[in-house]
């Protein structure tokens, strides 16, 4: 088996403020493999965003990532440890080297007063040795590939000539322009339409298969996760609580967190099912709850409810790829 | 038959720009020729793509956008309101009727005001209590009614998660005791646990005590799953109206089919069979002639792009405006 792309293991991270050292990501493990995509999903406040972050050490001055902390980018046979670059020379070899980000705000993303050609050229000559005529030409293949039409029209254009669909499309050609290894794409689609939406996520596994990219994919949205990833990762308030084949979490959830995340989903198929909420709402960071993390909106726990409030669940192994965080998955008791 | 509460005949809402250079002055046609009614007591439900003017029509029903041409009617019990010619005494009279829900419940509290004070709002302004004791007796009812207890009343909104936030702005629309209410992409902010929640509690306000619904959305899932109508909107036009049922089990208009289909499924199996639509919706400020569909329709020819398709009957409640639909359905 050859090494897995990056490697994360035991990432905990926490945040100084004036409140107190806040826990936004604890004891955090996952591999991706070449040309795979993980999804990421869980409600807002989960940590979702700065687990992905810290693959690109993209967090504010205020983070502090605890001892045991690892990242590890298996890169042309070389290891690299994240965690250890401090210079930013030193950061090159990560961000828009081998790893590229999309973020959730098209609009935000793009300097709106520099045309969207000139942003796309000035990443390609900061990271690669090509002259300005190359970059411009590759930045117009590239906009040309993700379907933009008249790309060297677009290319003088500004973000705000743009529609929302068409600056997340720019952003995906921008992103894959220097060929990452891992592109991280932070709730791309959220912001969109559904029917843009639709257009992007076929985009963006189009990509994959031609650059044999692997894809961090972080959303909230599990129809989205079903349509692309190829392995799941279910986080709830700093924690994975299961991770799993995409097939093993949608269809045979192990976690009553990931149960209540897909009854609380409508489904079109089944008009009669009532929409069951997960009850309450997720805890502050501030005022993590004892024992296991989920305990204070569990409607499963029962008979156990006092073990679950004061023992932390162990990852039970279920088989190889499907792992969980709950003493009930212990039991056998598995829908 | 029941009756209707408000009917939109051939309204349209116009924006007009400002020139450039000479020549006419361009306009945007945010909603055109739109006929609706909504019964009285039902959940409506209003979907579309970003653009496609579901805000504008539903401001327009509660006075809130200018009519440029045709009429908005409210009729209820002996009162016949005509929304264009509303004013004065009357139109105040309507906004204790038709109150509004928005988007983002972050930015639609003020952050220098109790919970109680944002409930207690309304009552004031218009006048509905007279005692201070009246209104903290009302407030306290409705907060019951949205689940928010007496200790959330005396905090500031920053205290509050979405859901909750959520929950006040629906208690601050229901204090004045409205017959209508348009929610306007009123889950779209939350988490898909919290919208749960919501949606179920908007659902008991409108069986409970009969208020009828315009639900603005964009995300037809959640459409299906709470309304008893559904229109579909694109481009200001609305393309097609059924009940919910209906509209899932026969769909006739190309635009609904295609909605349906992006709707990202939950089986990981069932991959890559998104009938998928091509390009975005064109400007309003020049909509294309003929069917304003035609620039993306999968199934458009010659005819779709000269002449106006009608807005015709297919059956029983169910409307469309496609030339084609019989081909389709």
């Amino acid at each position: 088996m050859t090494a897995p792309l990056i490697s994360v293991k035991d990432l905990t991270l926490r945040f100084k403020t004036d409140e107190g050292l806040v826990t936004a990501v604890n004891t955090v493990s996952f591999d991706i493999a070449s040309g795979e995509v993980l999804g990421l999903v869980g409600e807002s406040g989960s940590g979702k965003s700065v687990t992905a972050k810290s693959l690109m050490m993209l967090n504010a001055d205020n983070s502090v990532y605890d001892e045991g902390s690892k990242i590890i980018l298996n890169i042309d046979d070389r290891e690299h440890d994240v965690l250890s670059l401090k210079r930013p020379a030193e950061q090159m070899i990560i961000r828009g080297g081998a790893i590229s980000m999309i973020f959730q705000e098209p609009m935000a993303s793009f300097a709106p007063a520099i045309t969207i050609g000139d942003q796309m050229v000035e990443q390609l000559m900061i990271h690669s040795t090509m002259t300005r005529a190359e970059a411009r030409e590759i930045s117009i293949e590239m906009l040309t590939r993700v379907g933009i039409p008249e790309p060297a029209q677009r290319f003088g254009q500004y973000a705000f000539e743009f529609s929302g669909g068409m600056r997340q499309r720019a952003m995906v050609a921008m992103a894959l322009s220097t060929k990452p290894r891992l592109l991280i794409a932070d709730e791309p689609t959220t912001a969109l339409d559904v029917t843009i939406q639709a257009q992007v996520i076929e985009l963006m596994k189009d990509l994959v298969k031609e650059f044999h990219m692997s894809i961090l994919f972080i959303t909230h949205d599990l129809g989205v996760i079903a349509q692309t990833a190829d392995r799941v990762a279910v986080m709830y308030l700093g924690n994975i609580v299961e991770t799993g084949t995409v097939r093993q979490v949608i269809n045979s959830p192990a976690h009553p967190y990931t149960r209540g995340l897909l009854n609380s989903l409508p489904k079109l198929d089944d008009l009669d099912s009532p929409l069951t909420p997960v009850p309450g709402d997720i805890p502050s960071p501030l005022d993590r709850p004892s024992g296991c993390i989920f305990h204070t909106r569990c409607v499963e726990s029962g008979d156990i409810a006092e073990k679950c409030r004061t023992e932390i669940p162990v990852d039970s192994i279920d088989n190889a790829s499907h792992q969980v965080a709950c003493h009930l998955a212990r039991q056998g008791d598995q829908a | 038959m029941s009756d209707v509460l408000i009917r939109a005949n051939n309204l349209s809402v116009h924006f007009p720009l400002s020139r450039v250079g000479f020549g006419e002055r361009p306009v945007v046609r945010a909603c055109e020729g739109i006929n609706i009614e909504i019964e009285k007591g039902s959940f409506f439900g209003l979907v579309g793509e970003s653009g496609s003017g579901k805000t504008t029509l539903g401001r327009a029903m509660l006075k809130a956008a200018p009519i440029s041409n045709g009429e908005v009617i409210y009729t209820d019990d002996d009162i016949t309101y005509d929304l264009g010619t509303l004013k004065g005494p009357e139109l105040k009279e309507y906004r204790k009727r038709a109150q509004l829900i928005f988007q983002d419940p972050y930015a639609a509290l003020s952050p220098r005001m109790t919970v109680r004070d944002i409930i207690a709002e309304p009552l004031e302004v218009m006048g509905l209590t007279s005692s201070r004791e009246e209104t903290d007796t009302r407030v306290r009812e409705i907060a019951d009614l949205c689940r928010l207890n007496l200790e959330h009343l005396r905090r500031f909104p920053h205290a509050f998660s979405g859901g909750q936030r959520q929950r006040i702005s629906i208690a601050r629309a229901l204090v004045s005791g409205p017959k209508f209410i348009v929610a306007d992409e009123s889950v779209a902010a939350l988490d898909v646990s919290i919208q749960a929640d919501v949606l179920n509690l908007l659902n008991k306000i409108q069986r409970d005590s009969g208020i009828t619904f315009l639900f603005i959305s964009h995300d037809l899932s959640v459409i299906a799953h709470t309304c008893d109508f559904v229109a579909v909107m694109y481009l200001g036009q609305i393309v097609e109206a059924a009940p919910t049922r209906k509209l899932f089990s026969e769909t006739s208009h190309p635009y609904t089919k295609a909605l349906l289909s992006a709707i990202p499924s939950l089986d990981p199996d069932v991959r890559g069979h998104a009938q998928r639509l091509e390009g975005e919706i064109p400007s309003p400020i020049n909509p294309p002639p003929g069917c304003r569909f035609n620039t993306r329709c999968p199934q458009a020819q010659e005819r779709c792009r000269s002449e106006v398709p009608e807005w015709r009957e297919m059956s029983s409640g169910h409307h469309v405006a496609c030339h084609f639909s019989e081909e389709l359905a």
